[in-house]
């Protein structure tokens, strides 16, 4: 019979409780964000074409290949096997107009990585979405290439090239809801298809990575913000619905919004977060002007994140305050 | 997270895998007398016994073999017939070198009991008096003098007293034996508890997963009116005292505070048997029920030893290690302690030994926090285990403690949820330990 006592070549483990561990780990839950994002790639193949795979390709590549260096140059670990630095890459290519140039795509996930996240120390340091600052930057650097949008494949009306919040803001057209679900209009890679995203967005609640208070706050939000001026004004301004379902909302609240790094910690931090975004895309989209508002109002959102989270203590247990 | 049970609860907490299934249908078995009894001291919360027993000492089952000292201890009475080879220092389970009375038991059993009284006719004071000299103490952990938290100060109105059958740590299956096996006499004990305090209202809560537990009990509350069996959801840790209160009543008791304070007093189910057998049995806090579990255990178990028995003697009644074990805890998978010396001792509110593997104690590698917010999420005390941990480890004690770091009951909640693999609450524990010193 072996026993502890007699087994000399037992290894004892000697640690402070708790002994056991969930299956979360900072991998597990890139990775899982990664795959959340399938749905928008085979959207993005679909309605604009292959190509836009090799943008993907460039973008990661580039973001890993940035953050290794400056991991080296900072004599740290490599640990581009997180998978952090893929979803950076991938989602500023997802949010670029499709067919934009290798060229401006590098440039973007150089800023992303190098400015958007290492500067601040790597993984866990950084204020803003990475993926978010590098299109700012594009955003700033190449206006034109930035806001040419390429006419869908299936595309219901061949002219529609620009994307239904330019039209809406331009030209006072105002497009029918059905094609935002499946993604058949103008817009960014990969934040055409409300249908993509969602499932993604969805998957992404599910399991536990994306807390739903950020999501539902952004909806009820627009629902209330958007509400208010479409109430005040239903001629010139649409009705919140389409606010929701256009641009890189929905995209944006799922996959952006909810960044774990860069959005506040505690519940009610997280739902003051949420309709702050909501009331300054209502407010870019309807006065600003620029077509498009979420991506800055979550750059502006997540600038505030520190202060959120310090008025936002939550209550200690059976404390009277 | 969103919750599917129909069962009340707290806001926050896990709810790590169970892991009940290799000990839950063992019945408890009794262990032999092991060849060496070693008895600390100090088993309970409050000043350590003192030892009225030298080297050469004759003692029976069940005598007593040193006093409790002052009002917040407790006695601690011979588990076996024997001699007494020595008064020594040993390492017990929490790790401490500790000053143990060593005995070598004989082969024939004499017994020392105190007189047995009857469950009708005893009164109050009886009842708190017996569980005072029996030295039981609290076994959901903190091992408090039983009889203390009987005795309640005057200007306090108990409203309810809790049963605590949650057995929310994960692998532990001692307090669902109990309640399978001997329904009576945990309801019995719950009387006599009621009776001691003067309280009419007595409620058992028990975690939803333990259907034929929950079932039991409630068969066996049927003759009582005056106490209520339970269901609440399971989440770890639903049967820290705070947690359960809060589910069961709603009331939150302050930080800083006892639950007598809100009005209700809490009792381990173990507990509420001890009390019992004391009564009516005479039998003072000799032997420990547990449950021996974990890959790294040949055969898992729920045993009753004899106080004192060293753990390689309950591993080795149990078949042995596995070839893969890597690491013995005393408690829980959550709050347990792990051990390093073997013959550390089975003690009073010992609920159970787990041996576990590699797997199950899987190592990840530590990252930066990435401020998911899950730690806050699962706190059950509502703090911000990140930033606490944060200032523990920066030393800013003064920050800690505006943060409420002494509220921390360091369950470790925040530590298995994190995916960073922080380990948040040993941080947080050691910052608690600052606070504390700075404050004397």
């Amino acid at each position: 019979m072996e026993t502890v006592t007699e087994n000399p070549s037992y290894k004892l483990e000697l640690t402070s409780s708790p002994h056991i561990h969930s299956r979360w780990s900072t991998q597990y839950a890139m990775w899982l964000v990664v795959g959340a994002l399938i749905p928008s790639v085979v959207s993005a193949v679909l309605f604009f074409g292959w190509y836009q795979l090799v943008i993907i390709g460039f973008s990661i590549g580039t973001a890993l290949g940035t953050e290794a260096l400056i991991k080296y140059i900072r004599k740290r670990k490599i640990t581009i096997s997180d998978g952090s630095g893929v979803i950076t890459g991938l989602l500023l290519a997802l949010i670029l107009p499709p067919n934009f140039s290798l060229f401006g795509t590098v440039i973007g996930a150089v800023i992303a990585i190098g400015i958007g996240k290492e500067v601040f120390g790597g993984l866990g340091y950084n204020i803003f979405n990475p993926a978010l600052a590098g299109r700012a930057f594009l955003q700033a650097s190449f206006p034109v290439a930035m806001t040419t949008w390429t006419i869908p494949n299936f595309a219901l009306d061949a002219t529609t090239k620009a994307t239904p919040l330019a039209s809406m803001k331009f030209d006072q057209i105002h497009t029918s809801l059905s094609p935002f679900f499946w993604g058949n209009i103008g817009g960014s890679i990969g934040e055409t298809s409300v249908l993509a995203v969602i499932i993604g967005g969805v998957f992404l609640i599910a399991i536990g990575v994306v807390n739903w208070r950020i999501p539902v706050s952004m909806i009820l939000g627009m629902i209330l913000f958007g509400g208010i001026l479409w109430f005040v004004d239903p001629v010139k301004n649409p009705d919140p619905f389409f606010h929701i379902f256009a641009g890189g909302f929905l995209f944006g609240m799922f996959f952006m919004a909810t960044d774990w790094v860069t959005s506040p910690i505690t519940a009610k931090g997280m739902w003051i977060f949420g309709m702050g975004i909501s009331l300054l895309v209502v407010l870019i989209r309807v006065y600003g002007g620029l077509p498009e508002g979420v991506m800055f109002s979550i750059l502006f959102m997540n600038g505030f994140v520190p202060l959120i989270n310090r008025f936002t203590q939550p209550k200690t247990f059976g404390a009277v305050k | 997270m969103f919750s599917l049970s129909k069962h009340k609860t707290f806001r926050g907490g896990v709810h790590p895998p169970e892991y009940k299934h290799p000990s839950k249908d063992k019945p408890f078995e009794i262990m032999p007398l092991p060849k060496r009894i070693i008895v600390p001291l100090s088993q309970h919360l409050g000043k350590p016994a003192l030892s009225l027993v030298k080297k050469g000492s004759e003692v029976k089952t069940g005598s007593v073999i040193a006093e409790a000292q002052g009002v917040v201890s407790s006695p601690i009475h011979s588990p076996v017939t024997g001699k007494v080879t020595a008064v020594t220092t040993t390492v017990n389970t929490s790790g401490f070198p500790k000053e143990s009375i060593i005995i070598e038991p004989s082969e024939i059993e004499e017994f020392d009991f105190l007189p047995t009284l009857n469950c009708e006719t005893i009164s109050a004071e009886e009842i708190i008096e017996r569980v005072r000299l029996a030295g039981i103490v609290g076994q959901g952990g903190a091992a408090f003098p039983a009889s203390v938290k009987l005795s309640p100060p005057k200007d306090k109105k108990i409203d309810y007293i809790i049963l605590n059958g949650c057995e929310c740590e994960p692998y532990l299956t001692r307090d669902y034996r109990y309640m399978l096996e001997q329904p009576e006499a945990v309801l019995a004990g719950l009387q006599l508890i009621m009776k001691a305090t003067g309280v009419d209202k007595g409620i058992v809560g028990i975690e939803d997963n333990k259907p034929l537990a929950i079932e039991s009990m409630k068969k066996a509350a049927k003759t009582f009116n005056n106490i209520s069996v339970e269901a609440v959801e399971t989440k770890y840790p639903q049967g820290a005292e705070k947690m359960l209160i809060k589910a069961l009543n709603g009331r939150e008791v302050p930080p800083g505070k006892l639950p007598l304070d809100s009005g209700i007093i809490v009792q381990n189910i173990g507990t509420a048997v001890s009390i019992y057998v004391a009564v009516v049995k005479g039998e003072p806090s000799i032997t420990a029920a547990l449950t021996i579990t974990g890959n790294g255990i040949k055969e898992s178990k729920n045993l009753i030893v004899r106080v004192g028995t060293p753990i390689d003697e309950v591993l080795n009644y149990c078949g042995g290690v596995t070839n893969d074990a890597i690491k013995v805890v005393v408690g829980g998978p959550m709050m347990g302690v792990s051990q390093y010396d073997f013959s550390a001792p089975v003690m009073k509110a010992t609920s159970g030994i787990l041996v576990l593997t590699k797997q199950e104690v899987a190592e990840k590698p530590e990252t930066p926090c990435l401020r998911c917010g899950k730690c806050v999420e699962a706190c059950p005390v509502n703090l911000i285990p990140t930033k606490l941990a944060r200032y523990s480890q920066l030393g800013k004690i003064e920050e800690a403690e505006a943060l409420d770091i002494r509220v921390c009951m360091e369950c470790g909640t925040c530590a298995y949820t994190c995916p960073a693999n922080i380990p948040l609450v040993q941080w947080i524990r050691l910052g608690k330990k600052k606070v504390m010193e700075k404050v004397k």
